[in-house]
């Protein structure tokens, strides 16, 4: 976030070159834990492109007609088969969460430790919600035969790029939970403010750390949206 | 030693957050626009349509996340640059991929319809 020493230097489209070529630092205010964080979610952005690039050709090459999502996702409320319900249901847990982390990393740059605290909670367990229900929606799929080389609903390919998009977004779900559950912990103990070395880095740290989970857990919604939308929706 | 000094000094800087009310609007929106591309489907819009309205949501949903959620809009623009510019070779890569699916499917309908 900004930073007293910036002020001096030069602003917008002129900053990159001055950036790029001065001394010491090119991500200038930005602590170096979360320029990795940045540089980590890049590459993880290109195995996720790779993923859902694959499932585009492999969906626009099969001559067989691609399982109708609307009806394969759908879920009876009272009786009635309601189209993609758990997808959306899903979505809104996922978003609603992403609002809480946001507000936990504003509260943890305000230093107020019981706020942030209780909002990483809620967070971490809207994660486990969304996996819970992952959970159910992979079974519920296995009972109805979907699996990886073949489906009762269409072409075969479908099943593969289900259960490998979904499962490797479920998989940076339940890590980031387990991550928002330490962190938690850390930040009720106090540990941002009187600076007490993590177990693992025995590095000092302050509530930036809350900052960069946020990335973590803002670009596991962030891959959301784009599954949402390509494979669920389109 | 320096690493005490940087945690006293980031004690004594004053809070720069930002105003609550913003999340709070960006937090609507994406539910709002998630809405809205949940409705592409209930209404089963088909065709360009459908696929434009998918990719609108999707986008702005996207970019309000990273703007706001994760800070882009107030990071200064080298660090901008250097995480959009690579979503270009995405995008060439989509672009091959579209024409090599093409190509698959031309030669399945080719070889696995007409061939028999």
């Amino acid at each position: 976030m900004s930073d007293s020493s910036l002020e001096n230097l030069p602003k917008g489209w002129k900053s990159v070159p001055s950036d790029l070529g001065s001394d010491q630092t090119t991500f200038k205010g930005v602590q170096w834990g979360k320029a990795m964080m940045w540089i980590f979610l890049l590459s993880d952005t290109f195995i996720f492109s790779c993923f859902l690039i694959s499932y585009m050709k492999g969906r626009a090459s099969t001559v067989v007609d691609w399982p109708n999502t609307s009806q394969v996702f759908s879920l009876d409320f009272m009786g009635v088969p309601v189209p993609l319900l758990l997808i959306a249901i899903m979505t809104f847990v996922l978003i609603t969460s992403s609002g809480t982390m946001a507000l936990a990393v504003k509260y943890g740059y305000e230093k107020n430790r019981k706020m942030c605290g209780w909002f990483i909670v809620a967070t971490a367990l809207g994660g486990l919600t969304f996996v819970g229900m992952q959970a159910y929606e992979w079974s519920k799929l296995i009972h109805e035969g979907v699996r990886p080389w073949s489906n009762p609903f269409g072409a075969g390919q479908f099943g593969s790029y289900f259960f490998m998009i979904t499962g490797f977004h479920g998989t940076h779900v339940s890590i980031g939970v387990i991550f928002l559950f330490i962190f938690a912990r850390k930040v009720f103990r106090g540990d941002f403010d009187t600076g007490r070395r993590g177990f693992f880095t025995t590095m000092k740290s302050d509530y930036v750390s809350i900052e960069i989970l946020g990335l973590y857990w803002h670009f596991v919604d962030l891959v959301w949206v784009f599954i949402f939308a390509f494979f669920y929706l389109w | 030693m320096s690493e005490n000094m940087e945690l006293e000094k980031n004690k004594q800087k004053p809070a720069t957050t930002h105003k609550i009310g913003i999340y709070l609007w960006i937090w609507g929106l994406l539910f709002v626009l998630s809405f809205f591309s949940y409705m592409v489907d209930w209404y089963q819009f088909q065709g360009i349509l459908r696929w434009s309205l998918i990719l609108f949501f999707m986008f702005l949903k996207a970019g309000l996340i990273m703007a706001f959620f994760m800070h882009l809009f107030w990071e200064r623009y080298t660090l901008v640059n250097v995480l959009l510019w690579p979503m270009t070779a995405i995008a060439c890569f989509v672009g091959l991929m579209v024409a090599e699916g093409k190509y698959t499917v031309f030669t399945r309908l080719i070889y696995f319809v007409l061939g028999e």
